[in-house]
């Protein structure tokens, strides 16, 4: 059996919820702007404590969509992804799934339908691979329900479809980065959601690793036809990996659509404060940013170019000054 | 893959290995339909198996030997009502109330440990070490120097303590209504600090006399236990038991990080509460029986961990191992030094203090602490 085979075998196995399951096809590019969304905000006001983070966010996450979220550190994002999870209450509006508040829905219930991979989970000491993905089946189980056929069955495809079926039988803590984030992954799979949301999944990995997982999610969704929403760093595999993007800045949204209609050096200087160049990657045809070359830069700061102690002294405070004008 | 499931739906029924490609541990039977199934880990109950033999063994020795040797078959017609009148007195009356007391101590010290350990993802995160034995023990110091209480009503001030002292310790280390397992400790260490400060404080104040009675019950001891203790606890256990095992089913979950475990739809709030709760009633129950007797609820999770090398938490097997400990050691402390009634708080002292030091050893060189 392919692998595509398998992933084929999977998908059929997960239960259609919505009755409107059918009618996704039409919208399964995530281009049109009116794209059914079982999963979506409005209103969203959302505070640490007092410290609010974002007031009255509408968001609409297109079915069957690869929703990529980006900003600059500190903008929301996880905090939206984390509203959009039920991790946090909103104080003001709801984020909805299947048309539902997500927060009035049973908590075993919202996990049989969307999937979470936070930023940083915890493996157990001396946890196995295989142990960590059957944890996945959690909201599938009950007391007299503990390891069912189906559960079996599941935890072994998450396996292949991640790619760590060899990896079964080893310790969690003795893998790569690459491969643990991949296990993460398996688990979240085996929970049997069509919506899988992402927080940061490639933070903390090597660039081999990060395209690894990367790519793992497009064949998901595009193979699988998952709709993920993920929050990412960098700019540029947000932009070849995703068919909706959402660029966030102090709490707003600045812009959402197709990487390929939005993404412009405005809307980077405007969200990330970094003058550059849109480009075609030649490799996907999506946008690829490149920046400013410091000698092109037209504002070019701090030229200091007889590199002597006392001129940078002097510069030093007038650099901060433009900088912050510049912001 | 297909085929191992087509094999599977055919034979109905019946227990297998658990295995997801041969590598996922564990038995799993399975009714016809796959209505129910329960999966379970031979390993562990081979352990649990082995200690509760260990715990029959030091039970007979426990209610044999002693000033006056009873023989097995007097222990066995003393129990079912037909013993001699000294003898039945001797086992009845004198010696199985504190081994039942020892029995239900220890398992309520194992699982307490278990819970918290758990709770903390630390194996330090135990309620001897994070205060509440200490709240219980001010708690019950107070009463009896103070207020000069009774069995009974040192036993419920030793409950109260342990309770204000565990709410104290769980309100000051939330942070952003979360509970971090390192700030658990570190406020429970300190918290248990200043309340130990308060006991020594009431000790210099009391008469010689309340103060030796005091330090007694302090050391934790099983000389004067009768049934009227035994029976309060063992309802305490009764009732505390199965919510905690139940309950406790999530904690596997929760070791994952809090996220990771609401993702899974785990009621993550409403089971730390839950547990916090009957982890420290289970506590300051047993400190309220015998005094705070240290280091049975910090070593009886991690000896099973290490004896059935599992992830999740064990509170099954660490009360039957706590069991064993406590009963294990009242023995010792009782027939080691004949001439001498050794307080039960001494040796789990002397055995616990020895396996705090390789355990904080231990953790610094795996980089943790």
């Amino acid at each position: 059996m392919t692998n595509a085979e398998i992933r084929a075998d999977t998908r059929a196995d997960i239960p259609a919820e919505d009755p409107a399951d059918t009618d996704r096809a039409a919208d399964q590019s995530g281009l049109r702007p009116s794209v059914a969304s079982r999963l979506n905000a409005h209103g969203l006001t959302l505070a640490y404590d007092d410290r609010v983070i974002s007031s009255d966010l509408d968001v609409v996450v297109p079915d069957r969509s690869f929703t990529v979220i980006v900003g600059a550190n500190g903008c929301g994002k996880s905090t939206l992804l984390r509203a959009l999870s039920r991790m946090i209450k909103p104080t003001a509006g709801a984020a909805y799934l299947d048309g539902k508040a997500i927060t009035s829905l049973p908590s075993k219930e919202v996990a049989r339908r969307l999937g979470l991979l936070p930023q940083s989970p915890i493996a157990p000491d001396g946890i196995t691979v295989a142990d960590l993905v059957a944890r996945g089946r959690y909201p599938h189980q009950r007391l007299l329900r503990q390891w069912s056929r189906d559960d079996e069955r599941i935890v072994t495809e998450a396996l292949e479809a991640t790619g760590t079926r060899e990896l079964a039988d080893r310790f969690v803590d003795e893998l790569s980065g690459g491969q643990r984030q991949r296990v993460w992954v398996a688990m979240a799979l085996a929970q049997q959601t069509d919506i899988l949301l992402l927080d940061e999944p490639i933070t903390f990995l090597d660039i081999a690793y990060q395209i690894d997982v990367l790519d793992l999610c497009a064949d998901l969704h595009e193979q699988q036809g998952y709709t993920l929403v993920a929050v990412l760093h960098d700019l540029n595999h947000a932009c070849r990996y995703a068919t909706h993007l959402i660029a966030m800045k102090a709490g707003a949204i600045i812009a959402q659509g197709p990487p390929a209609d939005i993404v412009t050096a405005g809307l980077v200087e405007e969200v990330f404060g970094l003058p550059c160049e849109v480009i075609d990657d030649p490799q996907s045809n999506t946008p690829l940013i490149v920046p400013i070359h410091r000698r092109n830069r037209a504002d070019r700061h701090g030229s200091v170019t007889p590199i002597d102690t006392s001129t940078s002294k002097i510069n030093t405070p007038k650099i901060n000054t433009q900088m912050k004008d510049a912001e | 893959m297909t085929s191992i499931d087509t094999r599977d739906r055919a034979d109905g029924g019946r227990t297998q290995d658990s295995v997801v490609g041969g590598v996922l541990r564990g038995r799993v039977f399975r009714s016809r339909h796959d209505a129910i199934s329960v999966r379970w880990q031979p390993r562990t109950l081979i352990v649990c198996g082995g200690i509760g033999v260990a715990v029959v063994i030091i039970a007979a020795l426990s209610l044999t030997t002693g000033d006056y040797p009873v023989s097995l078959g007097g222990v066995i017609n003393s129990l079912v009502g037909r013993g001699s009148g000294a003898e039945s007195f001797i086992v009845i009356t004198l010696r199985l109330p504190r081994l039942v007391a020892a029995l239900l101590i220890g398992a309520a010290l194992g699982m307490s440990g278990s819970v918290f350990q758990s709770l903390s993802r630390n194996p330090l995160g135990s309620p001897d070490i994070v205060g509440f034995t200490s709240g219980a023990a001010s708690a019950a110091v107070l009463e009896i120097l103070v207020f000069h209480g009774g069995q009974f009503a040192i036993a419920v001030a030793a409950i109260i303590g342990g309770l204000i002292t565990a709410m104290l310790v769980y309100l000051l280390s939330l942070r952003r209504g979360r509970i971090a397992g390192y700030r658990l400790i570190l406020v429970g260490i300190g918290i248990g600090a200043m309340l130990a400060s308060v006991t020594s404080y009431l000790l210099t104040r009391a008469s010689l006399y309340d103060a030796l009675n005091a330090q007694v019950w302090l050391i934790g001891s099983l000389n004067a236990v009768g049934w009227n203790v035994v029976t309060p606890l063992a309802v305490t256990l009764i009732i505390l038991t199965p919510i905690t095992v139940y309950v406790g089913r999530a904690l596997s979950w929760m070791e994952l990080g809090d996220d990771a475990a609401k993702g899974l739809g785990v009621p993550v709030e409403r089971t730390r509460l839950v547990l916090i709760i009957t982890g420290t009633a289970l506590a300051a129950a047993a400190t309220a029986a015998a005094g705070p007797i240290g280091f049975v609820a910090l070593a009886s999770p991690q000896l099973c961990r290490r004896l059935i090398r599992t992830s999740g938490p064990l509170i099954t097997p660490a009360a039957v191992m706590g069991a064993f400990l406590l009963s294990a050691s009242d023995f010792g402390a009782q027939r080691v030094i004949p001439s001498t009634a050794l307080p039960v708080g001494v040796m789990t002292g002397v055995i616990g203090g020895g396996y705090l030091c390789w355990l904080l050893a231990h953790e610094l060189r795996a980089g943790r602490s």
